[in-house]
């Protein structure tokens, strides 16, 4: 469990990042920080590791004050990924997996082994291992990318706009394989992106941010979407243009669903007991005219 | 050639002379030169202080230099040393520079990440800046080498046996195939060096040599040509 209290930073250049934050991130969930830029979200992921100190307030990590810990031992026992991936050009894809257990001296030998596990469990082939980052796609960067944040089996995984730079079909790929890992792994993640689609999909609580790190609300993506705290959360989410308002039309006896713009979202699968769906069967269904349309929903009742 | 034939022995001691003197210069400097161009990197006080310094150190010409040295150090004008410390300091004052520059040019995004995944800023500096550094480096090492090799022929002038020894006692004995033999010597010696260093870096930078196939813009988002979309789906 991350726990913030009543965390501020101010950097030296008097810009106020974040003001007076409380907050609880549980154990074993996805926590998904969301805001447009300025909002402080970057800035809240780094405290976790100590890349950027608060000015006031403390973090704790499981009941620790991270204060009291040494930076450098405690960002290598956290995963971090990052957008462009971040890896080192100079060093193979197994080497740049392998970094930080190398760092904190496990055997070179035994390094290796675990790096190329670990490019299994990334969905990457073996054969890339000694390969250089810059012969790498971008989607293969940033899955080497989440790789190496989970080399040292971390509890705490940190993901700073991870998926922000590759098109949106790898993207979309790669969203897909987070939730897998997620499944598989049960890490701690805390997850910044701008992207409300992205935080509603990956998300087990969704924190949004306005300017300045305040917190306009936080709960799971069906409660926010259900009930937007206010105007602002209301705008971010696109419920008050009515983008995610679905209604049923006719066309030649089967029901069509269809979004606020007219365009098809699905069909209502007719052998289907309930007369209203349940929005998981409509996003698994979905023509793909309306990119995500269901999948809010489905990422908040996923667990 | 006549001359070459009956003088090999005497060749091959001023090149070995020459060799003293060169080599000692290019690595002491650029082991001196890392530490102080780091520190020309890291503040921008010190940045000022210390390339304005190589600067003017480059600026001195080397025969006052030799003159002076000695009298500083308190060693002969005709020992190796002098030599040895006048043309280390003139290799400083290049690769300061070039130290400070090739460590600017690492990418802040790397750097960036590689303090947050652990690394200690010692760990860095070894592991990351320095290695991502080498080309940079290197280039200027190369330029040093060079450099350092035609310098040392200067030595003949103030009694410091080299490679220059043969042309200043051609000149004065009026043997033309000794001055040749020596301009001849020295270029072939710098060539030497210059292509040592670059096979050494080839061995030290294997991930220059492979060329990358595709130009990612750094920092800009979603640059992800065709080809890359199909690659990643073809694996």
């Amino acid at each position: 469990m991350i726990e913030y209290r009543s965390v501020t930073k101010q950097f030296p250049d008097g810009t106020l990042a974040v003001e007076d934050f409380s907050l609880v991130l549980p154990s074993r969930q996805t926590t998904v920080f969301v805001g447009s830029s300025g909002s402080g979200k970057t800035t809240l992921l780094r405290m976790i590791n100590r890349m950027v100190d608060p000015t006031s307030g403390t973090i704790e990590i499981d009941g620790v004050d991270i204060a009291t810990l040494a930076p450098v031992n405690l960002r290598r026992s956290i995963g971090y990924v990052m957008q462009n991936s971040g890896l080192l050009p100079h060093r193979t894809v197994v080497n740049n997996v392998a970094t930080v257990p190398l760092l904190r001296g496990v055997p070179r030998q035994k390094a290796r082994e675990n790096a190329l596990a670990l490019l299994d469990t990334v969905g990457l082939d073996r054969s890339l291992a000694d390969r250089y980052p810059s012969q790498l796609s971008g989607g293969q960067q940033q899955r080497v990318g989440v790789a190496r944040g989970l080399a040292v089996d971390p509890n705490i995984l940190l993901m700073d706009e991870p998926f922000g730079a590759v098109d949106p079909i790898v993207r979309a790929e790669l969203q897909q394989e987070l939730r897998r890992l997620q499944v598989e792994l049960d890490k701690t993640v805390v997850f910044v992106t701008h992207d409300i689609e992205e935080a509603f999909l990956l998300g087990d609580q969704v924190v949004i941010l306005r300017t300045g790190g305040q917190i306009a609300q936080v709960g799971t993506p069906s409660e926010i979407l259900a009930n937007p705290a206010d105007e602002f959360v209301a705008s971010f989410v696109g419920a008050d243009r009515g983008k995610r308002a679905l209604h049923f039309e006719n066309h030649n006896g089967s029901d069509i669903l269809v979004d606020s713009e007219g365009r098809i979202a699905g069909v209502i699968e007719t052998d289907a007991a309930a007369s209203v769906p349940p929005p998981q069967s409509v996003s698994e269904s979905k023509a793909g005219s309306v990119s995500g349309s269901g999948a809010p929903a489905q990422g908040g009742d996923q667990r | 050639m006549n001359w070459v034939w009956s003088n090999l022995d005497l060749i091959w001691d001023r090149t070995l002379d020459h060799l003293v003197l060169s080599v000692p210069p290019i690595i002491l400097s650029f082991l001196i030169a890392l530490p102080l161009g780091w520190l020309a990197n890291r503040y921008r006080i010190s940045r000022g202080i210390i390339l304005t310094a190589g600067g003017l150190l480059y600026a001195i010409p080397s025969f006052p230099l030799f003159v002076v040295l000695p009298l500083i150090v308190g060693i002969s004008i005709r020992s190796p040393l002098n030599l040895i410390i006048a043309l280390t300091l003139y290799g400083i004052a290049l690769l300061v520079r070039v130290v400070a520059d090739g460590l600017a040019s690492v990418d802040a995004d790397t750097r960036q990440s590689a303090t947050a995944v652990g690394f200690s800023t010692w760990s860095a500096f070894w592991q990351v800046d320095l290695p991502l550094a080498g080309p940079v480096l290197l280039a200027g090492l190369r330029v040093v080498a060079v450099s350092t090799v035609s310098l040392a022929t200067v030595g003949a002038v103030i009694g410091v046996q080299s490679l220059g020894s043969l042309f200043t006692d051609g000149f004065q004995r009026g043997i033309q195939e000794e001055i040749i033999t020596g301009i001849v010597l020295s270029v072939a010696l710098a060539l030497f060096f210059d292509w040592a260093l670059v096979m050494l870096g080839r061995l030290a930078m294997p991930w220059t040599r492979r060329g990358s196939r595709k130009t990612r813009s750094p920092g800009g988002p979603a640059v992800q040509s065709e080809p890359d979309l199909v690659r990643t789906a073809t694996r």
